[in-house]
């Protein structure tokens, strides 16, 4: 009984090396390769449109809405210090910091991530990769490539979008609902906001989550187990692991970053 | 003619184990060119596994695959892609591009190879589809297709670079009697017009027997029966009378392994 969970723990560990290791092969594999810029560029067009503007709306409704929320809940709190005019620079730091790229990579994660993933596992349920590869195209080329780029170029755009409307959510909440002034809530949030430490920052992180998102998403859409059930759980592992992966990162990321603050 | 140049595939000893499992155990067979060679056998001997060794998808643990003269299993990727452009595959499902009409599911390997003209391009395909009989149904997509189509389509992209070899992979299974005619009418027209080499891997043996030149019956991970279809009909290998003629009982037992009836029955669940 013993020595059989100690067996099993060493198996698993073992399943989890195998499978980052084969992940990162599989990543190595679709970056490092000659570019086949006329071809290629198209492909990648077609994939920032998938992946990019399909996940707009879900980007923007949610985006107006945490933006009025946070103005809310900040002018609830500020005017208990009777300090309503530093709403703009409350929304504005942590919509940029925080909320921006990290609600957008999970809502990238739920909405392009389980695409991302459904579209290639069924790709490989149908033999569609396998038959590619029989006519001599490299599926990581031709499938999974343009797809990642696509992912890492669209999130951190969605990302900005994400924070300018939140912003402007706020201001509705703040400036014109509960009536504070215009000029002070725009010039606090001006004078606050520092465009390398805030701004910048806002956008690596999204880049990285970009990463780190799209990079699960293609892989567990190719290393789906060609079966019905497969797809449905490696679509269910992409938002899940996506979802764990952006938050720890966060996290790091921040603590590196905090430096700055 | 030497060897080599009558032979186009030669399997040389290849052992392959999936796991615990044998799937081939010490095979050699050869394809001739410009014949259409048949791989029969029961479902899950490894038929298919046969086509992805040839075409390098997999490698074999013992022995070698040759191609001409190349060794398949020994080629850089590069080359490996390079060699296959000189094969067609038919996948069982079709493996049609589910996002591409049928148009662009037979010019996709031509676009991705080639640098010809887009009414170059169109002329060919329609060519290639013409000689499946699906001009007309170029613009369709997937979907709309009914199987035997799709199987043509399929067909149509396979042979869309004219290649040397062409791998059918089931051909026939879950076809219906009209679809399956004309699949192997196509196969054996094909095959004798544009003098190319076809193997087909299927367990449907009137349809098989009646178009092939050569026939290795596979079993258990072994060669069990090879020949000329008439004389394979004759065959006394249990193995083979059995698959042959469809005996529902034989060496391949009709019972899964398990254990007695009667005390299985009896026990307490």
């Amino acid at each position: 009984m013993m020595t059989e969970n100690i067996q099993n723990i060493g198996k698993s560990s073992i399943n989890v090396c195998s499978n980052v290791g084969y992940a990162g092969i599989f990543l190595l594999k679709t970056i490092f390769r000659k570019p086949r810029l006329v071809k290629g560029f198209p492909l990648l067009i077609k994939e920032v449109f998938s992946v990019g503007v399909f996940s707009l709306p879900i980007i923007l409704v949610a985006s107006i809405f945490i933006g009025m929320v946070v103005g809310l809940q900040g002018y609830n709190i500020l005017s208990k210090f009777s300090a309503t005019e530093q709403l703009g620079q409350l929304i504005a730091l942590s919509v940029v910091r925080e909320l921006g790229p990290v609600v957008g990579a999970l809502l990238f994660a739920g909405r392009a991530g389980s695409a991302l993933t459904a579209e290639i596992g069924l790709m490989k349920t149908t033999e569609q990769l396998a038959s590619m590869e029989m006519m001599g195209v490299d599926p990581l080329w031709r499938v999974i490539a343009p797809r990642f780029w696509a992912g890492i170029i669209s999130l951190p755009i969605l990302t900005i979008i994400f924070c300018a409307v939140a912003v402007f959510g706020g201001h509705l909440i703040g400036v014109e609902w509960l009536g504070i002034d215009a000029g002070s809530f725009w010039s606090n949030m001006q004078s606050s906001v520092d465009f390398r430490i805030d701004v910048l920052n806002g956008i690596i992180k999204s880049i990285a989550f970009g990463f780190v998102v799209t990079w699960i998403a293609v892989y567990q859409g190719y290393a789906t187990v060609p079966t019905a059930a497969g797809i449905s759980r490696a679509t269910t592992r992409t938002v899940v692991y996506a979802s764990l992966a952006v938050l720890g990162m966060d996290f790091v990321l921040t603590a590196i970053m905090m430096g700055g603050w | 003619m030497s060897q080599a140049s009558e032979q186009l595939i030669r399997a040389e000893n290849v052992t392959f184990n999936r796991g615990q499992q044998v799937i081939f155990d010490d095979v050699t067979l050869s394809i001739p060119r410009g014949k259409i060679t048949a791989i029969m056998g029961p479902s899950g001997t490894g038929k298919t596994t046969m086509l992805n060794l040839i075409g390098g998808r997999l490698k074999p643990q013992k022995g070698h695959v040759y191609y001409g003269d190349v060794c398949v299993g020994q080629l850089s990727r590069k080359q490996l892609y390079t060699l296959r452009e000189k094969m067609g595959m038919l996948f069982q499902n079709s493996a049609l591009f589910t996002n591409l009409s049928v148009f662009d599911n037979v010019a996709f390997p031509i676009r991705e190879h080639t640098k010809l003209p887009e009414s170059l391009i169109r002329d060919l395909v329609l060519m290639k589809l013409e000689a499946v009989g699906l001009r007309g149904a170029r613009q369709l997509n997937p979907s709309q297709l009914s199987g035997g189509m799709a199987r043509r389509v399929a067909l149509a992209r396979a042979m869309a670079l004219d290649p040397e070899l062409i791998m059918y992979d089931e051909p026939f299974t879950g076809q219906d009697p009209i679809s399956m005619g004309v699949l192997v009418k196509l196969i054996k027209r094909l095959n004798d017009a544009l003098g190319m080499t076809s193997i087909i891997v299927s367990h449907d043996v009137p349809e098989t027997v009646s178009i092939a030149d050569y026939i290795y019956v596979i079993a258990q991970g072994k060669v069990v029966g090879e020949g000329a279809p008439e004389s394979l009909a004759n065959d006394d290998n249990p193995h083979v009378k059995q698959f042959m003629h469809g005996l529902a009982d034989g060496v391949v037992p009709f019972h899964y392994p398990a254990p007695d009836y009667e005390h299985d029955i009896l026990s307490e669940a």
